[in-house]
Parts: structure tokens; sequence; C-alpha cells
């Protein structure tokens, strides 16, 4: 099953990189934007159909490295190429 | 006196450490590549600096899962002595052995410079012992993720127990405050019993003063004789 991991900086952790996008997107005229994050996505395949396993597995994964909980957030999503 | 050093793929203050320990002791410490699964008895782990995994994921995520670091963990468990520098810091924080995390330079930029660094001895640390409440010391430091963070919570936490170790100072030659938005202008964080220390400045590189400066061979020096 593949899965798609979505990591975002929580609220209220400096995200220089979203400021540095923002301040340019204003700067081009796109005057309406503000809340520019930046984050990252993971992309992965789990070799079970079984998908409470697999999602099981996501989750431990992301909890024990692929995340930091002390400054990230993040969300699952199932796959659209695995349809 | 007996030090092991860590070297992780990225590693390349490894061999910076090595020399200032030889300077110090007269002996060499042991250098052990992270995929080994045994640490050699000896007082002091050291993690040194460098870029390790690239800084893939997070900086020092991907050390922190390595085979040696269940180890590393053990010698913490059983009271024993880690010191992690710059890279060495990250790698402590994604291992959970200390709390919090390094976030990228407020400023955006990489930032290597000397700083002027105050002491603060609130409790028993092998590292502290030989300064005294509110010292000055200038190490350099040279990092773009040393932008210490922590939530409300943890960080009342670390302020009430006194485990700041270090942070960073204005001193009279101008050297700025805060290189890197740090929290609370903290550079070092030491673990709850005093053993586990993480910094941000690299004391192995001021070891001689041709290179800028003794500081950090007094500060090296000092660890040792406590833990020796």
């Amino acid at each position: 099953m593949k899965f798609k991991i979505n990591i975002f900086l929580k609220k209220g952790v400096l995200d220089p990189e979203g400021k540095a996008i923002e301040n340019a997107l204003l700067n081009n005229g796109y005057n309406k934007v503000n809340n520019v994050r930046v984050g990252k996505t993971i992309s992965l395949n789990i070799k079970s159909d079984i998908k409470s396993d697999a999602l099981e597995q996501v989750t431990l994964m992301c909890k024990e490295m692929l995340v930091n909980n002390v400054i990230e957030d993040f969300e699952i999503v199932p796959s659209e190429e695995d349809k | 006196m007996r030090v092991t050093i860590i070297t992780f793929p990225g590693s390349n203050c490894d061999r910076d450490v090595s020399v200032a320990i030889k300077k110090i002791t007269g002996k060499n410490p042991s250098n052990i590549w992270h995929q080994e699964n045994e640490v050699p008895n000896c007082d002091l782990i050291i993690l040194p600096g460098g870029f390790s995994y690239g800084d893939y994921l997070r900086c020092g995520a991907v050390a922190a899962h390595s085979p040696v670091m269940k180890e590393v963990k053990n010698h913490a468990a059983r009271g024993g002595a880690v010191l992690g520098i710059c890279n060495g810091f990250q790698i402590l924080l994604e291992a959970k052995l200390l709390e919090g995390a390094l976030i990228r330079n407020s400023g955006l930029k990489f930032v290597c410079k000397q700083v002027a660094l105050k002491i603060n001895k609130q409790i028993n640390s092998p590292f502290l012992h030989h300064f005294k409440q509110n010292d000055i010391i200038h190490l350099p430091i040279a990092h773009n993720e040393g932008n210490y963070f922590a939530d409300s919570e943890t960080l009342k936490k670390i302020e009430d127990k006194g485990l700041v170790a270090l942070r960073y100072h204005t001193s009279s030659d101008g050297n700025s405050f805060n290189p890197n938005g740090s929290i609370n202008n903290i550079a070092a964080i030491l673990s709850d019993n005093g053993k586990v220390l993480g910094m941000m400045p690299h004391p192995e590189r001021y070891v001689d003063n041709e290179l800028g400066g003794l500081d950090g061979f007094e500060f090296l020096k000092s660890t040792l004789e406590q833990l020796s």
C-alpha cells in the first residue's frame, strides 16, 4: 500500500523559508497572500494489503523517526497512485 | 581517562576532537564507526560536529537511529558522560537524550564566528565544575540549524531545573548577541543528572592560541579532569 506523509512545522515554530517565500510573493504583487508554510512530503510503500496494519506501521515510523514531534505535525494520506 | 569519539557518515570534526583530546591527555582516544554495536568502556563519549547523513530528514535525525546510539543511550542511562558538539548536539536531541530541538537559524544564514558565552552553573556537572556562575568564555560557532527551540512547558522545566549550561552573551568586542534566534539565548543544555551536554559552540577548535584561543582547551581539560 502506498502512502504520502505530509510534514509541516508546528504553528508557532519559526518557518523562515515560508516567511521568505511569503515576502517574495507579496513583493510580486500577490498582496492577498499570508500564512505561507513550507513542509515536506515523504511517499512510501508498505508491503502489505491490510490497510490497518500498514497504517499502523506508517504511524509508528512517523512517531519514532520521520517526524520530530517537538517542532513538526504530520498527516498520513493513503496515496492515490494505489487505486 | 578514556574517551570514545563516534564517527557518523558526514561527521567532519571527529579528527579535530581527537587532536584536542590527544593534546590534553597525551593519549589517543578511541574512534569508532557508527555501525558498531559496542562502545569501549570509557569515561566520556563525544559525538562530534559535521553533517551526518548530509542533514537528510532533519539534522541528526538519521544518525540518532544508528546502531551505536543504543550503546550511547545505555552509557548515559548508567550515568556515563556524553558530550555532543554542534551536529552532535542535534543528534542528542533527536535521540531524546536531551529535550527540545534545533531549527534553522532565524537569520536564514549559516553563521560562522566567534561568540561570547556566559556560563550558567546551577547544577553539578563535570562540564561546568571548573567555572563560576556568569563566567564568560569565547568559542567559535559554525552552523545553519542552531536555533534552540522548546515548547513553553519544556522550556520552563529546563530553566527551573537549571539545565541551561551556556547562553550567548554580548561581549565588549562587539560580538553580536544571539546569533541564531535561540530561545532564551540558549547555546548549550544539560541532562537532569548533568552528565549529558549538548552544545552548539566548538571547544575543539579553540585549543591553540594560533587558532583563536584556549577557552576550548580549558573547557575540555577541566571536563576530562573531573571525569577521570
